[in-house]
């Protein structure tokens, strides 16, 4: 079972000390086990560098601007809603989807390590899994905000969603004025992955 | 006490630097290292609590030294080796003694069965890993119920084990917002019991009971804890 290692070198440390080695070392040796598919790899990383990200996210958002109905089943069951889209799988399997409002703003952090909704938004920006915004985001959302740009009104609250289990957090951002006359795809396209996790608005 | 994952409110850290793009991957080998873990992840010799604890376990120096994919294959060595998959002395065995057997060298059908195949990725990933699980544990609280979670963030069964309770929100009153269904418990399942379920609750705190210094008096906090973190608050 899993130890602290005050009594010898931790296992990382027997393989190479430069981090693009360490994972060739690995990945090498898992091969030459058989463990691992070199393919499947290759599978995977294309999988989220190309397929799935943030307009998954922008595609429901839209959705939701502009079907009421859609909208309504979203903020009841945004697992099943989203699922209807196509969107479900791997760090998405509980979806719940909370709206900002003008006296309402949401932003979602995982402080204890870097869950994200990955159907819908990818795999998290550098600086959603940093230390500064896994410490700052829940003590002092309004100055993580001001890091973005992003300055709220006094009468609007803030709330914070650290997701701690396996429920992941789709922030609908507030729909931007001037859109009546725009459709869904061209609504999606004002739909950032940032106004998503709640450090930005549209 | 705690471990240096559990950052949530710390003081110290500077400005976050937001992305000037949205690529997933910004280094071959963070793409590497991601794929490694879920493949190996897909051999079944362990779950997310498991991993998530192993991340956790790497010292305070190198968990605050490494970058992030750097965690991850620091939790990764530690699983490979305490499940048996890989020896140390495998580890240690260093490019010379791998270089033997090259990729290219590997034939496919050498692969262990249990190996994820490229033609599986795509329906690993589309299926996931739901973490709700049928509970014998009836939910205590509803949605407006005063709760008060565990005082001491801690494993109350293993010592220095996996909680997902963070030490900023532990001995803290807020209240239910809305019951998730019940599952897995993370506290449990990183410790080798891996389908105990109980009731989850999403718990809302006021930014002025979770900090000495809070921001704005209407700002909250919502967290998703399990029922064993909590009890009904006067």
């Amino acid at each position: 079972m899993l130890h602290d290692h005050s009594d010898h070198h931790p296992d990382h440390a027997l393989l190479p000390s430069d981090p693009a080695l360490r994972v060739k070392a690995l990945e090498t040796l898992l091969v030459a086990k058989g463990l691992v598919d070199p393919a499947a790899l290759d599978a995977i990383i294309e999988t989220y560098a190309y397929k799935i990200g943030p307009r998954n996210g922008a595609a429901v958002v839209a959705r939701a601007w502009t079907d009421p109905d859609f909208r309504a089943y979203l903020l009841r069951d945004a697992t099943a809603a989203v699922r209807e889209m196509g969107f479900y799988g791997r760090q998405g399997e509980h979806m719940v989807a909370v709206e900002n409002t003008a006296d309402l703003h949401n932003m979602v952090v995982c402080t204890l390590c870097s869950c994200y909704p990955w159907p819908l938004l990818g795999i998290p920006p550098d600086w959603y899994k940093s230390d500064a915004y896994r410490a700052r985001a829940v003590r002092e959302p309004r100055a993580v905000l001001a890091d973005f740009g992003v300055s709220l009104p006094a009468t609007c609250a803030v709330r914070v969603w650290d997701s701690t289990a396996e429920v992941r957090y789709l922030v609908i951002p507030q729909r931007p004025l001037g859109t009546e006359g725009l459709g869904a795809d061209a609504l999606a396209a004002r739909v950032t992955r940032d106004g998503m996790i709640g450090t930005a608005l549209l | 006490m705690t471990r240096p994952h559990d950052m949530g409110g710390r003081f110290g850290d500077g400005p976050v630097v937001p992305a000037t793009d949205d690529a997933a991957f910004h280094a071959d080998w963070h793409a590497r290292a991601l794929a490694i873990t879920l493949a190996c992840g897909a051999l079944g010799k362990w779950n997310i609590d498991t991993s998530r604890h192993a991340r956790e376990c790497l010292s305070p120096q190198d968990y605050t030294r490494f970058s992030y994919y750097e965690k991850w294959l620091g939790g990764l060595a530690a699983l490979l080796v305490a499940k048996g998959v890989v020896t140390r002395a495998e580890l240690a065995g260093g490019p010379a003694a791998l270089s033997y057997f090259g990729p290219s060298d590997l034939d496919p059908i050498d692969l262990d069965p249990r190996a994820l195949r490229a033609d599986a990725v795509a329906g690993v990933l589309a299926k996931g890993g739901a973490s709700d699980r049928p509970s014998d544990t009836a939910p205590l609280f509803r949605a407006g119920d005063a709760v008060q979670t565990r005082r001491k963030a801690e494993n109350t069964s293993v010592a220095g084990g996996h909680t997902r309770l963070p030490r900023y929100a532990a001995g803290t009153r807020g209240r239910v917002l809305r019951h998730h269904g019940t599952h897995v418990l993370p506290d449990a399942a990183a410790h080798g019991t891996p389908d105990q379920a109980e009731p989850l609750y999403a718990v809302a705190f006021k930014a002025s009971d979770l900090w000495a210094h809070p921001e704005h008096p209407l700002d909250e906090v919502v967290l998703d804890l399990w029922q064993s973190y909590l009890q009904a608050a006067p």
